[in-house]
């Protein structure tokens, strides 16, 4: 490279440098033709010339290079290849010409790069050079200013050696008080602490003492960046005194500021601080004129002082004020801000000025709505829910798209937040959730749908209304249209099947699941609603054969018009104007859902629109529409078959049969099934889940017909699947069945196991199978508990039971052990040289540290302790339950349907790990605000306090 | 401290760019369009204080002015205060104004180096050094009264 500078290389240069273009120059250039391309091919010139240019021997030319290389890789982000860059800056960096020198440290700061590290040792000579006092007197200042600019830049702080070396240069220049030095050194210890602290922590804390008020607002924001967040602010306890001076003493706003942002960050550390720095803060907060000082103030107490009443008043007082100036957005912005701040005792404080701040919804500044549907959701509990939702839900309409799926999604949040805990009257939340989903804008479908879904599992007493919902929903052909929508309509789907024998007119909802605008719907929506018209029909069956009770008679009458009924229906299946024969039919059967009449039309209407999807090439909408067809096929088949054999009696009996069956499928109540569900399933022995996945590889690459029968997966699972299958083998179109029994154990179980028990408990069924029982006796409390928590009441209504699993709190509980901050380098190194060198700090200091990460560690076991505890106690209770539910259980057959849950299960995990994430938070806020009380009183600044 | 202070024009052409915390080469190009794209959106009137978690890293928040054809954006993270950061700006645009004199967009385009001993003279390494104008203007009067002195000996 260009570090020895060849003979050859002069005669090109030379011209270079009598006709080198300036800076200028190249900026006009670039000018001249401002389209992409004309820039792109300008630049590349440039670079080419620059790479020649940069090799000149002559400083000037170089220095010149090195500008206009500089000036491309910052504005035009030219892919300059660090290295020449970076070796010719730090070449020039020793200029004795000042200008040069100017040039590469600006060069060196702007442009070098982690990657080029492995140059700025050969500048850390140069550096020391130029910090130490004894150069030329004239330029000193500058020069030392310019190496200090490099010293802070971030390429440089990603150096390890460079503190290491040139922290004791810096030393001579705090002493001076010289503000660039001090922010430097700040830089300098944030990047390596262990080497910097020992030698620049002190210089550093005695400039906050000094008399020139340049210093120690310097040294006051450098404190501030060090104690920011993510580092520990405890090292900096023993600075409180000379920051308690600067706070009383300085005039200056930006040092108040810092100062106040620091103490905002001790005083939850050390409980006298509160005390002490209460009156400057109040006095500061009345007197200030400059509105970021007062702004400051208003967070100091909001944030760290929340114990003095007085104080508070006044800084919601002053962010009320914020609020109220109509004239500037940035102030009523961060007065909603400030009230953002304050904790939940002040809740009712922030009621108050509800109006205010729900009038700020309308703002024209997308930051000042934000913030103002962020403090009304804080504010939300469960008396005024109703209330708040409602309010916000005719915003919704009032808003652009953006902001109201954002008010949407924060209702559902809140709403949905812990297992609905804010809700008490679920039928008014059910009626919400679709007021929600008809919004103009509503593209929160997903959340919607599951949330549908889940009030359906978890609160049986929101059933009737989730159905009469999911029916105005399901009726409406215009939401087919709305791919936002199809979620919901999904879940709308799926609870009127479920809960049918909730719903008044089944017929009507045949039809309106039938509707000809469902094929706009996608294939996974429209199994929904397929699988829908299964449980209905299956349902109607069984109340209409219940209801012809044993006459034989009546059962010889339906089937004759059954089969007379199936050639008609099998011509209009062919026949496009059938229309008109059903709307005769829909008139006629509308009185009586159960009559003779009605369920034909719903068989025939079935027939007609579901037996053209038999040939649909999407295995889920296929296999559906085959069950069903199939059960249709099936009814009528008996008919068929006891005319030829009249004199066999049991037909309608088996009818009866069949509809039985085929009802008590569907029949057992579906719950909510555990993030943690799958993890306590205990495998059975002799069971090993990795060995045969070897043999599966081989599976994969061979073809079709290999059949896979050597693979011991699920014992029971094809037995079961072919049970289920029957109908659609009985019809005789049979590739799926056949790929089905040739890899069963490639398709869901079914969880249809009537005939023989599973080894396998069902997710959500608390019941252990035979086999392992013992294994799972003491998990089993475990596994999938229904705690039912339907504790809180209001004198106006009670509010029903709501589903929760004990396991729902697992995440939460978690969290406060991840909480316990970690020792972080900076504070080590603080705590090491504070420990080392002085040593009235030493014991204070030891004390103070030791008491508090006791502290921590103990608040910490304590609140997991009583967590678990909390989950011991849950038990008994649910034990108790539990065993009810074990006598309903051994009744009903077990018919979970295991896709849904499928479905379910990640969405669900989602939200539990964002609510514990909360709780977490708020925790750990608690924690650090209650725990100095309980502190033991460390002598940590007695010389402050006393 | 203060992360990263960018001068971009309306045309999204970026006129000064200076970041305190290490940001790739590679990324700065996309960092400016993330800019630019949340500051055109915005209408004028409205509030200046942008949350900016998803660009440049959690609780980081941006305060901007538009000025004629000119965006000033300040990066900054909790350890400032907003109304500070928008009077800095407010100083940093009087100081441009006063050193050169009545300051307009060509001004900035063709003084890439004088721009950046502005910048340097207000901070150094994210932390404010100072803050008045004058004091600027006099300081970077100074270095170029030693530029130029230095500077008609050699050439």
């Amino acid at each position: 490279m260009a570090s020895t500078p060849p003979a050859p290389a002069v005669a090109p240069s030379l011209v270079d440098t009598l006709f080198q273009r300036s800076l200028n120059d190249l900026v006009k250039s670039l000018r001249a033709d401002p389209s992409a391309a004309g820039e792109a091919a300008a630049v590349a010139r440039a670079l080419s010339e620059i790479h020649r240019e940069i090799r000149a021997p002559d400083a000037a030319t170089k220095s010149v290079a090195l500008q206009k290389l500089a000036y491309l890789s910052s504005l035009h982000f030219a892919p300059v290849g660090s290295h020449p860059l970076a070796f010719a800056a730090i070449e020039l960096l020793a200029s004795p010409h000042l200008p040069h020198k100017r040039l590469a440290y600006l060069a060196a700061s702007l442009s070098l790069h982690p990657a080029s590290l492995s140059l700025l040792p050969l500048a850390t000579h140069q550096l020391h050079k130029d910090l130490s006092p004894s150069a030329g007197a004239a330029h000193q200042q500058h020069v030392s200013a310019l190496a200090l600019q490099l010293l802070a830049s971030p390429a440089a702080a990603a150096a390890p050696d460079l503190p290491v070396h040139l922290a004791h240069d810096l030393v001579p220049h705090l002493a001076r008080g010289s503000p660039r030095a001090i922010a430097a050194a700040a830089r300098v210890i944030a990047a390596s602490p262990s080497a910097a602290v020992p030698v620049l922590f002190k210089p550093l804390a005695a400039c906050l003492a000094s008399p020139d008020p340049r210093a120690s607002t310097a040294a006051a924001a450098a404190f501030c960046d060090l104690s920011a967040p993510p580092a520990d602010a405890t090292p900096f306890l023993p600075l409180a005194p000379d920051l308690y001076n600067l706070l009383t003493t300085s005039r200056s706003n930006w040092a108040l500021i810092k100062v106040l942002k620091v103490f905002a960050r001790l005083a939850p550390l050390e409980p006298r601080l509160a005390a002490r720095i209460v009156d400057p803060v109040c006095q500061l907060l009345t007197r200030s004129s400059a509105m970021s000082l007062t702004f400051e103030c208003i967070r100091t107490v909001l944030t760290a002082l929340p114990a003095h009443d007085a104080a508070v008043r006044l800084a919601i007082g002053k962010a009320k004020e914020f609020n109220a100036a109509a004239d500037d957005p940035n102030l009523r912005y961060l007065g909603l801000l400030a009230l953002g701040m304050l904790g939940p005792a002040y809740a009712s404080t922030v009621n108050d000025c509800r109006d205010a701040i729900a009038k700020s919804l309308g703002d024209a500044d997308t930051n000042i709505r934000q913030e103002a549907l962020h403090l009304i959701m804080g504010m939300v509990n469960e008396n005024n829910v109703v209330d708040i939702a409602g309010m916000l839900i005719s915003h919704v309409a009032k808003s652009d798209p953006e902001f109201a799926n954002d008010i949407l999604g924060a209702v559902l949040a809140a709403c949905g937040h812990n297992v609905y805990e804010m809700v008490v009257d679920f039928d008014w939340y059910v009626s919400l959730l679709v007021d929600m989903a008809r919004t103009l804008h509503c593209a929160q479908g997903d959340e919607i749908g599951r949330q549908l879904v889940d009030v359906g599992l978890r609160v049986q007493d929101a059933r009737p209304e989730l159905v009469r919902s999911a029916r105005t929903l399901l009726i409406d052909p215009a939401l087919l249209g709305n791919h936002f929508l199809f979620p919901v309509l999904s879940a709308a789907a799926w609870i009127s099947g479920e809960y049918v024998d909730l719903t008044k007119d089944p017929v009507e909802l045949v039809e309106a699941l039938l509707q000809p605008r469902t094929n706009l719907l996608p294939i996974s929506v429209r199994a929904v609603y397929i699988h829908a018209v299964f449980k209905v029909i299956t349902w109607c069956f069984s109340v209409y054969v219940g209801r012809l009770g044993d006459s034989g008679m009546a059962m010889d009458v339906m089937f004759d018009r059954l089969a007379a009924d199936q050639t008609v229906s099998l011509d209009s299946n062919v026949a496009l104007g059938s229309g008109e024969e059903q709307d005769i039919g829909a008139s006629t059967v509308r009185k009586d859902p159960f009559s003779h009449e009605s369920i034909l039309y719903m068989i025939d209407l079935i027939q007609t629109t579901v037996g053209p999807l038999i040939n649909c090439n999407e295995v889920e909408v296929q296999e559906r529409a085959h069950n069903l067809i199939g059960f249709v096929h099936l009814v009528r088949e008996i008919q068929e078959l006891n005319k030829r054999k009249v004199a066999d009696g049991d037909e309608p009996s088996r009818l009866k049969e069949l509809v039985k069956t085929m009802r008590t499928v569907f029949c057992q109540e579906l719950g909510p099934v555990s993030v943690n569900a799958q993890m306590k399933v205990a495998p059975p022995d002799g069971l090993i889940l990795n060995e045969n996945l070897v043999e599966l590889a081989g599976m994969v690459s061979e073809d079709d017909t290999t059949p896979s029968t050597s693979i011991f997966f699920y014992p029971c699972s094809r037995h079961s699947v072919d049970t289920r299958d029957e109908p659609a083998v009985s019809i005789g179109s049979s590739s799926l069945s056949e790929h089905r029994k040739r890899h069963g154990l490639f398709y869901l179980q079914t969880g249809k196991t009537e005939d023989e028990p599973s080894d396998y408990p069902q997710a959500n069924d608390s019941l252990p199978s035979s086999s392992n029982n013992s294994v799972i006796n003491d998990d089993k409390s475990k596994t999938a508990e229904l705690v039912f928590a339907g504790k809180k009441s209001t004198a106006t209504k009670s509010r029903p039971k709501v589903v929760k699993l004990d396991t729902e709190d697992f995440l939460s509980s978690m969290m406060p052990s991840a909480n316990v901050p970690k020792e972080d380098p900076l504070a080590g190194a603080l705590r090491d040289v504070l420990l080392g060198s002085d040593a009235k700090a030493l014991s204070s200091q030891r004390a103070s540290d030791i008491n508090l990460e006791g502290m921590l560690n103990k608040t910490s076991s304590n609140e997991s302790s009583s967590q678990q505890i909390e989950n011991l106690g849950s038990y008994p209770a649910s034990r108790s339950s539990r065993t009810t539910s074990k006598q309903q259980n051994h009744d009903k057959e077990k018919g979970t349907n295991p896709r849904e849950s499928d479905g379910k299960e990640p969405r669900k995990h989602r939200s539990s790990g964002r609510s514990g994430h909360r709780q977490g938070k708020h925790k750990h806020r608690e924690k650090s605000s209650t725990q100095p009380d309980t502190i033991p009183q460390a002598s940590v600044i007695q010389d402050f306090l006393l | 401290m203060i992360q990263a202070v960018m001068v971009i024009s309306t045309q999204a052409k970026p006129r000064l760019l200076k970041f305190y915390n290490f940001q790739p080469p590679e990324k700065h190009q996309d960092l400016v369009r993330s800019v630019f794209q949340l500051l055109s959106a915005r209408p004028d009137s409205v509030s200046n204080f942008v949350k900016v978690d998803s660009i440049f890293g959690l609780g980081t928040k941006m305060v901007y002015k538009h000025l004629a054809t000119l965006y000033f954006v300040f990066v900054f993270d909790s350890s400032e205060n907003e109304l500070a950061m928008l009077d800095l700006i407010q100083a940093f645009v009087e100081t441009l104004d006063k050193c050169f004199k009545n300051v307009c967009e060509l001004d900035i385009v063709f003084n890439f180096n004088k721009l950046h001993t502005i910048l340097d003279e207000m901070m150094l390494g994210g932390q404010v050094t100072e803050t008045s104008s004058e004091q600027i203007m006099k300081s970077v009067e100074e270095i170029e009264r030693r530029y130029y002195a230095t500077k008609s000996s050699p050439r």
